[in-house]
C-alpha cells in the first residue's frame, strides 16, 4: 500500500539527520517553501501553475496511445519509431529530434517487453505524463527484474515458456516505450480509434491491448 | 552507494498497489513541490543526477516510509539551500533575508513550457570513441562507490552483451556530486536472467540495463 508519512511518526536513533523527509503537515510547509521562492524570484507562480495544468491536463497517456496507433496504422512510422523513437515522435510534436532521448520496444508473439526504473522512476514522461504510485514503488522496482513473470501475473497477464520476457531497466537517461501487440478485430479501425483501445499499462508492458469486444463489455 | 533504492532483485516487499483512475496528484501539496522542482531547476544550479541522490542518502527508513513527493521535497529543499538559491534561515523565517536581491529574469511560463520536451539534456555532442562493440561480451565491474551511481548491484560482476550503444552521455557517478561531466558512451546491456538469477530463470528471458564506458570491461 502507498505509505504514509503520519504526525505520529517518529525517529526512534535520536541521530542528526542531515537529509530529513517532511515530518508532518506538508502542505503548511510546500506554502511557505512556494511564498518564499515566488518572493524571492526563483519561481514564478504562473510558471507553477502552467507546469500543473500540462501534467495534469495536456501531457499523459493519450499521447503515447497515438504514436502506438499511428506504429499500428503505418508499417513505415513504426519503423522509424523502433529506429529512431525521437525523430517518429516529433511528428506529434510531443518531443524534439534533440528532446529526451526515447527508444520504443516491440511487443510479437514471441516477444515481451516491461519497462521499470529499479533504482528510482525513470519514466517516459512526453509520452505517458508522470508515473503511477506503483511504478515508483518499492514492490514494483524490486520485483520487476528478478521476477518479471510474476509481477505480469499480479497485473493479470501470463506468458508461455517459449515467450521471452525482456525487462528494461531505465538506469541512464533513456526513456522506453512498449509497442504493444495489435488486437484481433481492430482491421478496419482508424487511427483514432485503435488510439483509444491503448492503455498506459499497456505501454508499461504490465497488460496487453484488449480487443474492442472486450474493452466494450 | 550501496542504498535501500538500489533494491533491484530484492524480494517480499509485498503486493503492487495498482490504483484505479489515479490521478496525477493526490494532493495539491504534491503538484505544488513538483512544479517548484522544474521552475527552480530552470535556472540550471543542479542537475539531475544531483536530484537523485539527494533522495539516496535519506536515512533508509525514511525513503521507505515517505510519499514519493515527500522524498521531492526533502530533495528540493536540499538543494535549494546547498547551491545557494536560499538560506537555511530564509527556509526557517519563511521570509527573504534582508537586503537580498531578487532573482532575475523571472522564469515565465513562456521559458519554461517550451523547455519541457528537452528536460534531462544529458545527451552530449562530442567525439568520443565507443570502448565497446555492439554484440560483444562485457563484464560489469564490481565497483561499490560511496557516492551516486547508476550501476545496480544486481547487475556488478555479471556478463551480458552489448546490444546497442546509445551514444556519449554525462556521467551520472560525477555529475551528480558536480565534478564534471566525464561524457561518455552508454549502452543496453543484455544479460541472461539465468546470469543474474541463476538457475531458476527462466531460459529465455533477460535484462536489459543501461550501462556506461566506465561500468564495463570485456569478459
Amino acid at each position: 500500500m502507498t505509505p504514509e508519512l503520519t504526525p505520529e511518526h517518529h525517529h526512534e536513533h535520536g541521530h542528526d539527520h542531515e537529509h530529513q523527509v517532511v515530518p508532518s503537515d506538508p502542505t503548511l510547509r510546500v506554502k511557505a517553501l512556494e511564498s518564499l521562492l515566488v518572493e524571492k524570484g526563483i519561481v514564478d507562480r504562473a510558471a507553477l501553475d502552467a507546469l500543473v495544468d500540462t501534467y495534469e491536463n495536456k501531457i499523459g497517456p493519450r499521447n503515447g496511445a497515438r504514436v502506438v496507433a499511428r506504429a499500428w496504422a503505418d508499417p513505415a512510422y513504426k519503423a522509424r519509431l523502433l529506429a529512431d523513437a525521437n525523430d517518429a515522435m516529433a511528428d506529434f510534436g510531443f518531443l524534439s529530434r534533440q528532446g529526451d532521448r526515447m527508444v520504443v520496444v516491440e511487443n510479437t508473439p514471441k516477444v515481451h517487453n516491461l519497462i521499470v526504473c529499479t533504482l528510482c522512476s525513470c519514466y517516459p514522461w512526453p509520452v505517458l505524463g508522470l508515473p503511477p504510485v506503483w511504478y515508483k514503488s518499492a514492490p514494483y522496482r524490486s520485483r520487476a527484474v528478478i521476477d518479471p513473470r510474476g509481477v505480469l501475473r499480479e497485473f493479470g497477464v501470463q506468458f508461455a515458456e517459449d515467450v521471452e520476457v525482456r525487462v528494461w531497466d531505465s538506469t541512464a537517461e533513456l526513456r522506453y516505450l512498449v509497442l504493444p501487440e495489435r488486437p484481433e478485430g481492430t482491421e478496419r479501425m482508424s487511427e483514432n480509434e485503435l488510439a483509444a483501445l491503448v492503455t498506459r499499462d499497456s505501454m508499461v508492458g504490465v497488460a496487453k491491448v484488449l480487443p474492442p469486444s472486450k474493452v466494450q463489455s | 552507494m550501496n542504498g535501500i533504492h538500489d533494491m533491484g532483485g530484492m524480494q517480499d516487499m509485498g503486493p503492487i498497489y495498482h490504483e484505479k483512475n489515479e490521478p496525477v496528484f493526490h494532493a495539491a501539496w504534491e503538484s505544488r513541490v513538483f512544479a517548484m522542482f522544474l521552475a527552480a531547476g530552470a535556472w540550471h544550479k543542479w542537475n539531475l543526477d544531483a536530484f537523485r541522490h539527494t533522495r539516496e542518502v535519506l536515512p533508509p527508513t525514511d525513503y521507505l516510509e515517505s510519499s514519493y513527493y515527500e522524498q521531492w521535497f526533502s530533495g528540493l529543499l536540499d538543494l535549494l539551500v546547498r547551491r545557494g538559491l536560499v538560506t537555511a534561515e530564509e527556509i526557517q523565517s519563511g521570509k527573504p533575508a534582508p537586503g537580498s536581491t531578487r532573482a532575475t529574469p523571472p522564469l515565465t511560463p513562456e521559458k519554461i513550457l517550451p523547455a519541457l520536451p528537452n528536460r534531462i539534456q544529458a545527451q552530449r555532442d562530442v567525439p568520443g570513441p565507443s570502448l565497446f562493440k555492439v554484440g560483444q561480451r562485457v563484464r560489469a565491474r564490481n565497483i561499490n562507490p560511496m557516492g551516486h551511481t547508476r550501476l545496480p548491484r544486481y547487475a556488478r560482476g555479471k556478463v551480458g552483451t552489448i546490444d546497442r550503444d546509445h551514444g556519449v552521455f554525462v556521467f551520472p557517478d560525477t555529475n551528480a556530486h558536480f565534478l564534471g561531466e566525464k561524457p561518455q558512451h552508454v549502452y543496453s546491456v543484455c544479460f541472461a536472467a539465468r546470469e543474474l538469477w541463476g538457475a531458476q530463470a527462466p531460459e529465455r528471458d533477460c535484462v536489459y540495463v543501461d550501462m556506461w564506458d566506465d561500468y564495463l570491461e570485456p569478459a
